[in-house]
């Protein structure tokens, strides 16, 4: 039995996703295997071909891979696929685009957002924002899978030397163009792997007061968050948000602030080790799910915090 | 969304193409979003006896773009198409009463999974031709994310997932993406399946002369034997349980003995 797991790079550096996915195979068991399909993407293979665990590394390198578009990856996939029991790809945006498309084509079903593995052929997922997790199992000749990396901790990034082998490509479906992208920098840590999260509400009322959980977050060492309701108004970029059809993140801290608790905002966040609310109504349900909280104005309460850590 | 980007969407789309585009729109009957669902004390599933259901919100979105791109006579006709119970007609008739033309429903009371969903989608596709069909990204009960992506494979048309801006262009149409990092933006050669995200567009509530006229409109039903396709499905769910819960936490009373307890007790900062 052979695994493969498909990363996510950038061309230049390995996603942390992709760790967390090697995990999740390794709890399946069998040999491990990773695919990195891009353009100029020898460091990130190089980077795949250190992870622990990892027996081989398949690259694809070519200008039509450049951008992973579903038309043109989810081909390639298909064509290795047959020689695996299993296909794996971080539950990230790039991985909901294309593996569903690998899966049709196999005409298997897929199997989303795995949370942890019982058996080479059953598996634990979140369904309904999760207020109920379902093992399903599957009788699936190639059981095609996404993961979410925050069931599974990640492999580590050193200590393998796998072979490099290079793949043909399959060729451009001619479908798709990328036309370009808004990716902010920052510096601070992602959100889906950082170890403190601070997210604001609409409780924020601007996207100037956000600066105020910058500031604190720079301190901390932390990712800035939000909630829907922050994104929709304007406040931060989409990719903030944190919940049920945003980012789940599981940090070793979260701190909410002005933020209500609405169910798909905990789906998002409530695997945190610990969960800090700071919100001005005593009844809000985040306070539910919260370790510590703390009613109060948090026009107040943030700038005292930022000055006692 | 913002107000300002809400603009640009719309004056960006493509306006006055009399050679218009016909657009499918598939929708799906799920629990209210606001109901906390509970699980059955046998861990078969969850408890929907007596739960609000409507139309899955991300599917609302999607007769929404596609009600915009008829105003702007990019579309020139929507079906709305569902499959699911005999009772999701309440849902196509919402779709109606927003501006849809005409429905489908492909009814069925088996839970299918989304590769029976998109087989069944891809038979309607066959039959109807549209330029555009147009999805919710994902389905607020199963939260797979996988309807429209598998749909557009077995069409072979190019997909546009999570969008929140769509600009039609003859024969093209320019998809700006939600994505990890922020936006991104492809083209793609119709006809081409769209997922939408939550920035899209803010959905109309349906008035109530055209919630009356929807009632007239046709709406056909069709069994999935109808279409020939096989609804096996290699995915049994064993058990559906309860999340685990959180152990019930503290208030603190000041700033102060936040930071005391995130420091010493709970070893966080
Ligand atoms: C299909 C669908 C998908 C969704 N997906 C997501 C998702 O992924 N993520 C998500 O977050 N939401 C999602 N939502 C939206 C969700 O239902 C809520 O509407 C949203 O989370 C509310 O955001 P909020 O808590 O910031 O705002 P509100 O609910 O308005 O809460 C604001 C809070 O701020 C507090 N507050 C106000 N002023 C202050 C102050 N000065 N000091 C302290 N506290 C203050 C208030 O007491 C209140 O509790 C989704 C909804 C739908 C229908």
């Amino acid at each position: 039995m052979a695994i493969l797991v498909i990363a996510e790079h950038d061309n230049a550096v390995l996603a942390a996703a992709t760790l967390n996915t090697v995990t999740a195979a390794q709890a399946i068991g069998g040999d491990i295997h990773v695919l990195v399909a891009g353009s100029g993407c020898t460091a990130a293979a190089e980077a795949a071909a250190k992870i622990d665990g990892v027996s081989k590394v398949l690259v694809a390198d070519d200008a039509i891979y450049a951008h992973q578009l579903p038309e043109n990856i989810a081909p390639l996939i298909v064509g290795l696929a047959k020689g695996y029991s299993h296909v794996l790809a971080p539950a990230s945006t790039n991985g909901k685009n294309y593996l569903p498309r690998v899966a049709a084509l196999l005409d298997v079903d897929q199997i989303s957002d795995i949370i942890a593995v019982e058996g080479a052929d059953t598996f634990k997922r979140p369904i309904y924002a999760g207020n109920a997790i379902a093992t399903v199992q599957s009788s699936a000749p190639i059981k095609v899978i996404s993961v979410r990396t925050t069931g599974f901790d990640p492999a580590s990034a050193q200590g393998g030397s796998a072979a490099i082998e290079q793949v043909a490509a399959a060729g451009d479906a001619g479908k798709s163009t990328f036309l370009g992208e808004e990716v902010a920098k920052s510096d601070r840590p992602e959100l889906g792997s950082a170890k403190i999260v601070i997210s604001g509400g609409r409780g924020m009322l601007s996207s100037d007061n956000f600066q105020m959980l910058y500031t604190l977050a720079d301190k901390l060492g932390a990712a800035v968050g939000a909630s829907r309701a922050a994104v929709d108004a304007g406040f931060v970029p989409n990719d903030l948000q944190v919940g049920q059809t945003g980012k789940i993140v599981a940090p070793q801290l979260y701190i909410a602030v002005g933020i209500s608790g609405a169910i798909q905002h905990l789906a998002g966040m409530k695997d945190s080790k610990v969960i800090v609310a700071i919100n001005k109504d005593p009844e809000a349900p985040i306070f539910q799910v919260a370790d510590y909280g703390l009613v109060g104005d948090l026009f107040e309460v943030i700038p005292e915090l930022e000055k006692l850590v | 969304m913002s107000l300002a980007r809400f603009a640009s969407a719309q004056s960006n789309l493509f306006e006055g193409d009399e050679e218009s585009m016909k657009v499918l729109v598939a929708v799906k009957r799920v629990v209210d979003y606001n109901v906390k669902v509970r699980v059955k004390p046998d861990n078969s599933g969850v408890d929907l006896a007596n739960v609000k259901m409507s139309m899955n919100p991300f599917c609302e979105i999607a007769v929404e773009e596609a009600v915009r791109l008829k105003e702007k006579k990019v579309a020139s006709e929507i079906v709305v198409v569902s499959i699911g119970p005999n009772a999701a007609q309440e849902q196509l008739r919402t779709a109606l009463a927003l501006g849809g033309d005409r429905a489908i429903l492909v009814e069925t009371n088996d839970e299918l999974g989304s590769l029976a969903v998109a087989k069944l989608l891809k038979a309607v596709v066959d039959k109807e031709q549209p330029q555009l069909v147009i999805l919710g990204k994902q389905a607020i009960d199963s939260d797979n994310n996988q309807t429209g992506q598998m749909l557009a494979a077995l069409t072979g048309y190019p997909q546009g997932t999570f969008a929140s801006k769509l600009e039609a262009d003859g024969d093209k149409i320019k998809v700006t993406r939600e994505i990890d990092g922020g936006l991104q933006i492809v083209e793609l050669a119709l006809p081409a399946v769209i997922t939408t995200d939550l920035r899209l567009n803010e959905p109309r509530y349906a008035s109530l002369p055209n919630i009356m006229k929807a009632k007239k409109k046709p709406l056909d039903i069709l069994k999935p034997e109808d279409l020939g396709v096989s609804l096996s499905s290699s995915i049994k769910v064993l058990k559906v349980e309860a999340p685990a819960e959180r152990s019930p936490g503290i208030k603190v009373a000041s700033v102060a003995e936040l930071v005391e307890k995130l420091k010493n007790e709970a070893k966080v900062i």
